[in-house]
């Protein structure tokens, strides 16, 4: 085969990876329960698409022909092990779909199901977000590891331990029932929106790496929007994170200066996104159920208004942070509403708000002490301002916000 | 548990120490430091000075050695140390990344061993 024709099929190898990926474990896995055997098989399977593909050229169905192979890559692996006790029911779950799965192009989506069992109760939360950014969309732990911060090998053993419980801890590869949904599904979306917000906070404007998780985060939502069409939260984390995501381009000088949004050029952000957005967040009004991240979306929602009218409603988005207070009284949240207070009721009414949350819960976090600084600088607070610049400087990871804080502080 | 910051920095970041007009350096270390103490987890640390001032001493069969400048020829040079009490790794590489010589060098992380500390010292 030529040079172009194996690098073609390279390609179709990695797009098919790319997006058959989590359906693929996800299928494997809801039948034998056990993630890690799903994954070694697929990633073996794919390893012999690389040399059966350009021989004998790109099979009918591309995806059908990689769960087969995984599938026999499992049924070798557990005869291997001769673990007959525990795996006959394995086998038997993986015999039974055989025919039909050679047979047949289509097969059914389980990345639901994956999805709640990566952030299931059982499982630590901590690793919901890594959990599902491996098994569901197929990164690596090291690729994980970076993003969250910890070293590989100890991402690596944490996700395996996650794995093994799941495989060992009867955790049941199902669609919650009504009555427990909603708190299964706020933990998916939690888990979705922490991918979001670690590519959100990695945008350096150089670091392509971080977009590419906001993205993919992005990806997930949609995903879980086409399996759960009638769940209003579902539609509230997509109107969010596609609003910010509008912004990407504007948060940033050409020189990678960091710009807040209060000083962004709203001509820069995407229309076609915020319009999406709008689109969702309308949506969900039919459903009749408010939830956090509606209301976030909303927040954003009004930001996204000065586009169009130049201005912003600081009254409603503190009325907002309000109804948001009282559901999700989060560290954020309430720095977000002293923030919005801030602005709307002046900075006095603001810094009280600040006043109000436990010390002892922001001495390591970040955005409390920027909200803190900018509202003493308003009151000519100045020697109290610079102190509190100097606590968010020292919290701050992104050199360009460091830089843009240092240079408020004066 | 004890774990020491290796800040090492490189001859440019060295060089921007005494350029005073530029406040980004000295400015992100002060805030960072402060935020260190605030947080209660600062129990030492220091800045060393150049690497060039290093002598390295050595005893090579009962021979002194002594060379000029630092002990390792890389590019980037150790450049100052901050020991912390944490509970976790995961949170000394979260002080690690806002370290600013994440940014503009690099910051590695070490666990202090005090049960070597203990044999040594008693």
């Amino acid at each position: 085969m030529s040079g172009t024709g194996q690098e073609d099929t390279h390609r179709r190898i990695e797009r098919v990876a790319r997006e058959s990926y989590g359906r693929l474990v996800a299928y494997l896995s809801a039948h034998t329960r056990d993630v890690a055997s799903a994954e070694d098989a697929l990633s073996d399977a794919l390893v012999k698409a690389l040399t059966a593909w350009p021989r004998d050229g790109l099979p009918q169905n591309p995806e059908a022909w990689l769960l087969t192979t995984a599938r026999h890559a499992i049924i070798d692996h557990v005869r291997h092990q001769q673990v007959v006790l525990t795996s006959e029911p394995t086998l038997m779950l993986l015999r039974e779909g055989q025919e039909e799965m050679t047979l047949s192009v289509e097969f059914p989506d389980e990345r639901l199901k994956l999805l709640f069992v990566c952030a299931h109760p059982a499982i630590d939360p901590a690793i919901h977000t890594p959990l599902m950014l491996q098994t569901v969309l197929g990164l690596d732990a090291a690729r994980i590891a970076g993003a969250f911060l910890v070293s590989p090998k100890t991402m690596g053993q944490r996700l395996v331990r996650a794995k093994t419980k799941i495989r060992d801890g009867g955790i049941q590869f199902d669609v919650p029932p009504q009555g427990e949904l909603p708190q299964r599904l706020d933990a998916v979306l939690e888990a979705i929106y922490a991918a979001f917000g670690i590519g959100w906070d990695d945008t350096a404007g150089v670091d392509q790496r971080g977009r590419d998780l906001a993205e993919e985060a992005i990806w997930l939502a949609r995903v879980l929007l086409q399996l759960m069409p009638r769940e209003a939260e579902v539609r509230g984390l997509l109107a969010l994170m596609l609003h910010c995501e509008a912004r990407r381009k504007a948060r940033r000088g050409p020189d990678g200066r960091y710009i807040p949004l209060s000083e962004q050029d709203a001509q820069q952000w995407s229309l076609p996104l915020i319009e999406e957005a709008e689109r969702l967040l309308a949506e969900t009004a039919t459903f009749g159920r408010a939830g956090r991240f509606q209301l976030e979306a909303a927040i954003q929602s009004v930001h996204a208004e000065r586009a169009r009218s130049g201005r912003t409603e600081w009254a409603a988005i503190t009325l907002f942070y309000e109804q948001l207070t009282r559901i999700s009284p989060t560290l954020g949240t309430q720095t977000g509403y002293a923030a919005a207070v801030g602005e709307s009721k002046g900075p006095e009414a603001g810094l009280a708000v600040l006043d109000g949350i436990e010390l002892e819960a922001v001495s390591g976090y970040q955005p409390y002490w920027a909200v803190r600084a900018h509202l003493l600088q308003r009151l000519g607070r100045t020697p109290a301002a610079k102190d509190a610049y100097d606590r968010a400087i020292g919290l701050t990871e992104d050199p360009a916000v460091k830089e843009f804080l240092l240079q408020r502080r004066g | 548990m004890q774990f020491a910051l290796l800040i090492y920095e490189s001859p440019e970041a060295f060089a921007t120490r005494k350029n005073d007009k530029i406040n980004s350096y000295t400015g992100a270390w002060r805030a960072y430091h402060k935020a260190l103490v605030e947080a209660g987890i600062f129990v030492a640390g220091d800045p060393l000075e150049v690497p060039e001032t290093g002598t390295t001493v050595r005893l090579t069969e009962g021979r002194r050695r002594v060379q000029d400048g630092p002990y390792a020829d890389t590019k980037e040079q150790l450049g100052g140390f901050t020991i912390l009490e944490l509970p976790s790794l995961d949170a000394a590489l979260d002080w690690a990344a806002r370290c600013p010589a994440a940014s503009y060098g690099a910051v590695e992380v070490r666990p202090l061993t005090p049960e070597l500390r203990r044999r040594i010292t008693e």
